[in-house]
């Protein structure tokens, strides 16, 4: 495996929408490179002839009917939004002037 | 928005030096009572953030849980689309951040979806079929609707803020993906529009959608890539969002291949990015370039388990399957003894459903042709809106039919009938009452009517006495004239020659 | 008059039924007793007084027209501040959420508000859960009863401590890695994992879908077995909910007996990295056992080695997507830069300031796992680990009816000490997070102490065998509590400050 890098760590600061100062980008580097060294064996244990598990118990198609339940009113809906407007959530601009 | 009009070839230039390469991701909005993972109703237009569950906005402890229904409905879709249905499937998460998608990932289906490896055959209104590979149907959610606020256009650029309705968020989508459609030449804007229409065609023939474009319930993201002629090579595509009209369907791809063509020709090269169609203009613009930011981490959804299917599982939902519209076609063609080139005008106008209805209801095919392609998509072509929407029922027309076959009416009165049931002055029997409209029968009016024709026209008369029975007709226009339309003209032509006293 | 706190939860509902004491004062005497100690243990962070006294009036009322009630009615509880309660804010113990009241019950609450059990409260946690010690609160640590200077375990420190200081005689915790059991272990209470799927996850904050799991947390293997009872069975809200019936829990617990039971002591879960103390009073543990006529065997699970590298890729990777909710947009905080921000700057300074650092640590890390060209060898890998993980609780279950190990490696360590150390930190789940990756339940009971300090001693049982824990652990403490003399929590010290 490849070391991580600070430039790796800004990346994936962006992909996880956490904005971080370069002191946090420094430290989070040296703290990720750590966990990752100390966890880079797992890639080693198993084979291909080992399955994938994702879920502990195997179970399957499990459903629901087709059923309309109680849904939230507007105002619960709302309840805990930032801000709201017009019965909606209201979210600052989406993409920069151009 | 300040977006200068790239260069396009024509597309006959285009056509002449490139091939295109094209590929569809369309988008089916399942028309269950429920979202996909939520009990939360599936319906459209209902007041902002009030068809929405905790699920549906994705709030701390929620947790999703299938609806069978959709399964169900995807696997049909999947049958109809000749595809194979996977064993063993699973959704995925697909993470990025939106403010549409309420819990910033996406539940879909990532490497196995739940139909794969279909085609369909496409025909198109010349008769031509092309085979069109389906590469796979996968489950997924709808996002919420954005509406955009401030800024002069109502556009996501330039926007102030924007709003949230998570209504529609969760609605259960069947995303159905293609192979490269090769070899369609200049032919491949008409397929493009075909191949929707068709997918429309079969998602509302299974009962399975709204299938509604205008509502967005069949959305159209369109591929398109160049290669140019003998090149084995594919070249790089674009994606051209949301094209939701199957006008726009073909416009679109028209278009792409018109400004690739434009670009590639200058010994450019194309980006690969997704493209925005606008109707306004009939032009795309550029959207956002693939980037890593594109980087989904897809991984299996652990509050989800796998969607296992059996043989008797499908073979039930496969009896379930309506006939398929390609081959209800060819067999209401066969029934109804009609030629080529008029089935393809019926199919072409809209009409092949309410035709069957008009039949169903004891009008004779070619009768319900001539009212379908006739009168009845006149006035529609006037009040630009399909036939069908007209409001005429196979009830009407049976009626209608009735009163000409019995003489009451001719023709000529039977579209003023049409007229009066339209503007809701009644049935048909009612209009003909309440205007007059029935044709004179009273053979004592009519002789009175003829003299004074044969009176005015003398010369005529003569001529009919003298054998000339093709002069008739100025005769029986005299009469039709004088009763205002209203005599049934073969009584007249009768009566015309009964008092001239010349056999018919 | 006796001290209605010292009571279990089976003695409170004994006296409840029989109306020697009134669910109101059941109530307040708990209320009374966390306004005396938590200022310095700080388990709760948020005390639902009025609700808790009303429903406790409630079920005194009916209880005297002689309804028909659960025979937990009127017992008091705390509930981890995971766990979303109607009515009373929800916090995850982060900053992102303060403030924010869920418009839904999670299941389980449905169920303690069913059996009419009066909420107490909602207890302190790591942030999200993520931590060992509960110092990664964003609302201050939670403080030891045992030791005021010591962490209470974690994630769950809240519920454990809460116990622990008889603030509430029962508690619900999560175990994602070991979130119940380890607090457990340290304050020198019981905690329960039940099987993955046992007790529904709908209305629990989520960390590690695959992972998480609500349990029990109380003084006794009984009360354990009772809240269990109350909270487990299927929930149509969870599709990983089992359709199993719950099982005779409490049946179970009454029924301490480990004669002729095979108990497999797993190998690699003892000796190096396992404090003395810890080691000495898990191998007195088995001699008990071996006395009571259980049939001690050593069983080898190889792969467990692995386990805590494979959480550390599968857990921050469900956690990072699990955790992308929090944007600012629906609910909870939002944060805006100056200027005219677009929403993604306002998610990027939210999400700054909203999560604290292990909670960014955690979602960088599974970020990274699940990103492309880097998942097959980190979250598919990991994923193939938890496969040779079960198959060695296939081998060793076909050995042993239960298995044993020491819940966790250390005693309670000092506040502070382990902060800026993460993989320090982790290894305090080396023992307990096993049962996660496979899905198997696990219970902790009081093992003794060390130098002071509580130490842990965990059974863990096939899937779906949760009754074989019951019945395990209460011999066990029973065989150790005639040893002590009684409950061992009656020798922890008074809480300093506390009168």
């Amino acid at each position: 495996m490849p070391e991580i890098t600070r430039e790796d760590v800004a990346h994936l600061a962006r992909l996880a929408h956490i904005d971080m100062t370069g002191e946090e980008l420094d430290r989070m580097t040296g703290e990720l490179s750590v966990i990752v060294d100390s966890i880079k064996t797992v890639s080693e244990v198993a084979g291909d002839d080992v399955p994938a598990t994702s879920h502990p118990i195997p179970l399957s198609n499990v459903y629901r009917d087709d059923v309309i339940g109680e849904t939230l009113t507007n105002e619960e809906a709302l309840s805990g939004a930032p801000d709201n407007a017009a019965g909606r959530f209201k979210v600052p601009a989406i993409l920069d002037e151009e | 928005m300040t977006t200068a009009t790239a260069e396009i070839l024509s597309f006959e230039e285009a056509m002449e030096k490139f091939d295109p390469v094209l590929g569809f991701e369309v988008h089916v909005e399942l028309n269950t009572r429920t979202k996909m993972f939520s009990s939360a109703p599936n319906a459209f237009g209902d007041t902002p953030n009030t068809n929405v569950t905790p699920v549906d906005l994705g709030l701390p402890g929620v947790l999703p849980v299938i609806n069978r229904v959709a399964v169900e409905s995807s696997i049909k879709i999947g049958l109809a689309l000749g595809c194979k249905i996977a064993e063993k499937c699973h959704f995925a998460r697909k993470n990025y951040f939106y403010p549409d998608t309420p819990k910033n990932f996406q539940t879909s289906q990532y490497d196995e979806p739940i139909a794969y490896d279909g085609s369909i055959d496409i025909e198109l209104a010349d008769g031509t079929v092309f085979t069109v590979e389906i590469e796979r149907a996968h489950m997924e959610e709808d996002a919420g609707k954005l509406t955009h606020m401030g800024g002069a256009t109502g556009r996501i650029q330039g926007a102030e803020f924007s709003l949230v309705d998570y209504n529609r968020a969760g609605v259960p989508l069947v995303e159905i993906v293609t192979k490269p459609i090769v070899g369609a030449g200049e032919r491949a804007p008409e397929l493009a529009k075909a191949y929707v229409a068709a997918i429309r065609e079969i998602v509302k023939n299974l009962g399975v959608s709204d299938a509604r474009m205008e509502r967005g319930n069949v959305r159209c993201d369109a591929n398109v890539s160049l290669k140019p002629k003998g090149q084995e090579k594919f070249g790089t595509r674009t994606e051209t969002k949301n094209v939701n009209s199957l006008r726009a369907v073909e416009h679109a791809v028209r278009y792409e291949i018109q400004r690739h063509a434009a670009v590639l020709d200058g010994g450019g090269t194309i980006t690969q990015e997704t493209r925005h169609w606008h109707e306004d203009t009939r032009s795309t613009t550029a959207g956002r370039p693939k980037s890593d930011a594109d980087d989904y981490r897809y991984f299996p959804e652990p509050d989800l388990v796998p969607v296992v299917t059996d043989d008797a599982w499908i073979e039930k939902l496969r009896s379930e399957l309506p006939e398929p519209p390609a081959a209800r076609r060819k067999r209401l063609q066969t029934d109804w003894g009609y030629a080529d080139a008029e089935f393809r005008d019926v199919v072409n106008a809209g009409v092949m459903d309410s035709i069957e209805e008009t039949i169903a209801a004891g009008v004779k095919p070619a009768t319900a042709r001539k009212w379908w392609m006739g009168e009845i998509s006149r006035r529609a072509k006037v009040a630009e809106v399909e036939p069908a929407e007209l409001g005429v029922t196979p009830a009407l027309i049976v009626e209608l039919q009735g009163l000409i076959d019995a003489g009451k009416i001719n023709d000529k009165l039977s579209r003023e009938v049409l007229d009066g049931v339209l503007a809701g002055e009644g049935t048909p029997t009612e209009v003909v009452a309440q205007r007059g409209l029935e044709v004179v029968s009273d053979d004592g009016a009519l002789l009175e009517a003829i003299d004074g024709a044969l009176a005015a026209q003398p010369d005529v008369a003569d001529k009919i006495r003298g054998g000339k029975l093709q002069a008739v007709g100025a005769i029986v226009g005299g009469v039709m004239k004088a009763t205002r339309g209203q005599a049934d003209a073969g009584r007249v032509r009768q009566l015309i020659l009964e008092r001239l006293g010349v056999e018919g | 008059m006796t001290d209605l706190t010292r009571l279990s939860a089976a003695q409170l509902a004994e006296k409840l039924s029989s109306r020697e004491v009134s669910a109101v004062e059941a109530v307040q005497a708990h209320l009374d007793r966390i306004g005396e100690v938590d200022p310095a243990i700080n388990a709760f962070l948020h005390v639902n007084t009025d609700e808790a006294l009303r429903v406790a009036s409630e079920v005194d009322k009916e209880r005297s027209i002689g309804d028909a009630m659960h025979p937990l009615a009127g017992v008091p509880i705390a509930v981890k501040d995971l766990i979303v309660t109607k009515g009373q804010p929800t916090t995850a113990g982060s900053k992102i959420l303060e403030g924010w009241h869920s418009p839904y019950d999670a299941t389980v609450v449905r169920r303690l508000r069913d059996a009419r059990m009066p909420i107490l409260g909602k207890t302190n946690l790591d942030e999200f859960a993520m931590g060992s010690s509960t110092e990664h609160s964003a609302y201050g640590p939670t403080r030891n009863p045992w030791d005021l200077d010591r962490i209470p375990g974690g994630s769950g420190g809240g519920s454990a401590a809460a116990v622990a200081a008889f603030e509430a005689p029962l508690a619900l915790g999560t175990d994602t890695g070991g979130s119940i059991r380890q607090p457990g272990a340290v304050t020198g209470t019981v905690g329960v994992k039940p099987t993955y799927g046992g007790v529904s996850r709908y209305g629990a904050i989520a960390m590690a879908s695959s992972l998480d799991q609500i349990g029990p947390v109380t003084r006794t293997v009984l009360d354990a077995a009772l809240l269990h009872e109350v909270i487990g069975g299927h929930d149509p809200h969870d599709s990983t909910s089992l359709t199993d019936p719950v099982g005779a829990l409490v049946e179970a617990a009454r029924n301490a007996d480990v004669k002729g039971m095979r108990i497999g002591v797993i190998k690699e879960l003892q000796g190096e990295g396992y404090q003395d103390g810890v080691q000495a009073r898990f191998n007195e543990a088995l001699d008990l056992l071996r006395q009571a006529g259980a049939n001690v065997v050593e069983v080898s699970c190889p792969n467990f080695k692995y386990a805590l590298g494979a959480y550390y890729l599968i857990m921050p990777s469900e956690a990072s997507s699990n955790l992308a909710k929090y944007d600012g947009v629906r609910f909870g905080m939002r944060v805006v830069p100056d200027g005219a921000p677009t929403i993604e700057r306002v998610m990027g300074a939210t999400r700054a300031a909203g999560f604290g650092d292990e909670v960014k640590r955690r979602i960088i890390l599974g970020t990274y796992a699940l990103s492309a060209g880097y998942y097959d060898a980190y979250y598919g890998s990991a994923q193939k680990v938890r496969t040779l993980i079960q198959r060695d609780f296939d081998a060793a279950f076909t050995q042993a009816d239960v298995l044993i190990s020491p819940t966790a490696p250390t005693t309670a360590f000092k506040l502070g000490e382990k902060l800026d150390d993460p993989l320090a930190m982790y290894l305090n789940d080396v023992a307990t997070i096993p049962a996660n990756m496979a899905g198997v339940p696990g219970i902790s009971v009081p093992g003794g102490l060390a130098d002071g300090l509580p130490v842990g001693v965990q059974f863990l049982a096939p899937a779906r065998q949760d009754a074989r824990l019951y019945r395990a652990g209460a011999a066990l403490e029973s065989l150790l509590e005639d040893t002590w003399g009684g409950p061992l929590l009656a020798q922890a010290p008074e809480i300093a400050g506390v009168k």
